[in-house]
């Protein structure tokens, strides 16, 4: 990349005696998978952009555990979150934003009785945020007129019933927003929750994230916006298997406004 | 002699409430067989719940054909109801038509004329749920789950409303003093040309009419806890005790915080004995294999549950042809939990093990890891049921009591275990990310 991102993590802040605006939890796919990375480098762009006074917790970062909650494994789930817990409590952590609308499920919902307990923020919220107070403002001009639909997350939609705050967003980019025939509260789910993401899908007559891309492209977008790293990936295959790559980008929120 | 009729009247309605009130009971006794769960939080957003969600059918109208008919039969249901209390009254004292001793005769008339008018209208909605069921043949209710005794339980509910509407009209057409009266026989004027004028053959229709009107209502009573018809009473609690957090948050396994703690308490001792009094406690058994080890709101939407098949509609597995539908999991609960009701029965009050439990005998493990856990199921359902619940209940025991997870489910978990990720990469590299 050509500019240099400024990435500080928590130790560094704690070695300073500071305490930083906001902890950015960066997610498993967000640090280890290749077009993740991608989204989580467009959101530290933003907040660079935006002056935040951000940390991350680098190498003391592990899996949230919600994985293998959804799979079954509750030990697993539990042990994970309680060391995360440990950690994040002897930082003080006190808000926390994440890319991955399982993190931000797991860490919202579930942490606080094991102990955790946070404000927790999805990107699209937060950058909502930046946005709003002014903090962050956009020309407006990359996406002008483009149509771009967005594929609402299940675990930020339908589990967390956050349907505005991406909208809003993509609303400034001054492109064009269409709405698939499900959208919202009644989206489909691009097939990669509960673990699927995994594992190999059960005998079927077509894989979920091929019908979920079906819907996307009958509303003829340019972009298909998504707010989470996997279903970016479900979307991204189903477009490949529509050959429509070329013509038709699949991009996180994150993505379009570091660019706009 | 002439309180024969009376007597008999009070029999059959003795009879009618005491056999509803006894499977009344045994319901509540097997929802008990479940877990129990501590539902006594959020009283003010639960009883909000209740009246938008199953009084006010909130989500019923989400799809509007389908919703628009449900709200017309619901009113019709509700409101000609008040008539049977007029029915019950003269039929325990010999009266007819005891409203009109209370209430002015335009008042009276507005009622009835009203009922009506909502019977029709019920007609007319039974007639077209009938077609779409059995004509237009919708997909949602030709899944495989439906052959059979769920199909013609559809269908038998649809004609006992036929039934008792025209009842209730013919009742009206054919009893003269009401017609002389000119009140509040909007509909009934119509048909009473169509029977003889012989005041005798009409006061024999007017009563034939009558009796078969409250004893099918009885009837209809009687074969609610026989058919998925229980809703109409079980989705006020169950829309009640429904869940009042979002739809992404899983309980957390108490027993299972417990263990965590103590593995991750750097003082604890792993060999000490059990703390006083727990010696003979059964270790927790994670996860559910039978109805026994769910709580008791997930059996209550079992039997809650209408197989209206909105939750399988929506259900992106089964939409691309995976066995999972979430419906399917709530009959089989109710299948299974009726099952054991009468094995109890049957053993004079006792469980006798028969061998069979739910998972693998009622649900496969393919049903259960097809799931995305998208909350579509749980969105779509009109009166609060949640199948995912159950899903992830008996996945935990899948994992948790057999490890019988899918292999590239195991290889995830290992890694989780081993490096902090789902992927086998080393946790130092982290935060790589930020110099690529």
């Amino acid at each position: 990349m050509s500019e240099q991102l400024k990435v500080p993590t928590m130790a560094e802040y704690m070695a300073e005696g500071k305490q930083p605006e906001i902890l950015f939890w960066v997610g498993s796919a967000g640090s280890y998978d290749d077009r993740a990375k991608k989204i989580t480098k467009a959101f530290v762009k933003i907040l660079n952009k935006a002056n935040v006074d951000f940390a991350v917790l680098g190498t003391e970062e592990s899996n949230t555990g919600d994985v293998a909650k959804r799979a079954g494994n509750e030990f697993l789930f539990q042990m994970q979150a309680m060391m995360n817990i440990e950690v994040l409590n002897a930082y003080d952590i006190k808000r926390i934003v994440t890319c991955d609308p399982h993190s931000f499920n797991c860490l919202k919902n579930e942490y606080p009785n094991l102990g955790g307990q946070y404000n927790v923020v999805h990107h699209t919220q937060y950058i909502k945020e930046l946005l709003d107070s002014g903090r962050l403002s956009l020309e407006g001009n990359t996406y002008k007129g483009k149509r771009i639909t967005f594929h609402d997350p299940c675990y930020l939609g339908r589990a967390n019933s956050e349907y505005d705050a991406p909208r809003d967003i993509l609303q400034k980019t001054n492109a064009k927003l269409v709405e698939m025939k499900r959208h919202k509260g009644t989206a489909l789910c691009c097939g990669a929750g509960g673990a699927q993401m995994f594992k190999e899908p059960e005998k079927g007559d077509m894989d979920i994230n091929i019908l979920r891309t079906k819907d996307a492209l009958e509303t003829k977008p340019d972009i298909i916006a998504t707010g989470c790293p996997y279903c970016n990936t479900m979307m991204s295959d189903g477009v490949k298997f529509n050959e429509k790559e070329d013509s038709i980008q699949v991009l996180d929120v994150a993505e379009l406004i570091s660019e706009s | 002699m002439d309180y024969i009729p009376n007597i008999l009247f009070a029999i059959i309605l003795i009879l009618g409430i005491g056999y509803f009130t006894k499977n009344i009971k045994k319901l509540v006794r097997n929802i008990k067989l479940g877990r129990e769960v501590n539902a006594s939080d959020q009283k003010g957003e639960r009883w909000k719940n209740m009246a938008r969600i199953a009084l006010g059918q909130s989500k019923m109208v989400r799809r509007p054909i389908a919703g628009f008919l449900h709200v017309v039969v619901y009113i019709g249901f509700i409101i000609i109801n008040i008539e049977v209390l007029e029915i019950i009254i003269d039929g325990l004292f010999g009266t007819h038509r005891i409203g009109l001793d209370f209430l002015p005769v335009s008042v009276y008339g507005f009622f009835i004329g009203a009922f009506e008018i909502l019977a029709v209208l019920v007609l007319v909605a039974v007639v077209v749920f009938w077609l779409r069921r059995n004509v237009i043949k919708l997909k949602r209710f030709l899944s495989s789950e439906m052959k059979g005794w769920p199909k013609n339980d559809g269908n038998i509910i649809l004609y006992f409303e036929v039934v008792l509407m025209c009842l209730f009209l013919v009742m009206n057409a054919t009893d003269t003093s009401f017609q002389e009266l000119g009140h509040g026989n909007v509909v009934s004027q119509f048909i009473s040309p169509w029977f003889s004028d012989n005041t005798d053959t009409l006061h024999f229709i007017e009563r034939t009419a009558w009796w078969l009107h409250i004893v099918g209502i009885l009837i209809f009573l009687n074969y609610l806890y026989f058919s998925k018809h229980l809703h109409i009473l079980l989705a006020f609690p169950n829309t009640y005790y429904g869940s009042v957090e979002p739809k992404g948050k899983f309980n957390n396994l108490e027993a299972v915080t417990t263990e965590v703690k103590l593995m991750m308490d750097p003082n604890a001792d792993p060999f000490a004995a059990a703390p006083e009094g727990t010696e003979d406690e059964e270790p927790a058994k994670f996860g559910a294999s039978d109805v026994m080890d769910l709580n008791q709101i997930q059996l209550l939407n079992a039997y809650t549950c209408t197989e209206c098949g909105r939750c399988t509609s929506a259900c992106p597995a089964n939409l691309t042809g995976k066995k999972l539908s979430p419906r399917k999991i709530m009959m089989d609960t109710r299948d299974r939990l009726e099952e054991i009701g009468k094995n109890i029965d049957a053993n004079k009050g006792e469980f006798k093990d028969d061998g069979k439990q739910l998972l693998g005998d009622y649900i496969t493990n393919e049903e259960l890891w097809a799931c995305t856990t998208c909350n579509a199921c749980v969105e779509e359902c009109p009166v609060s049921i949640n199948p995912l619940s159950i899903i992830l209940d008996m996945r935990r025991y899948l994992v948790m009591e057999q490890s019988a997870a899918p292999m590239e489910l195991n290889n995830m978990m290992t890694n989780i275990e081993n490096n902090g990720a789902p992927w086998p990469y080393n946790q130092m590299d982290r935060l790589n990310w930020k110099d690529e």
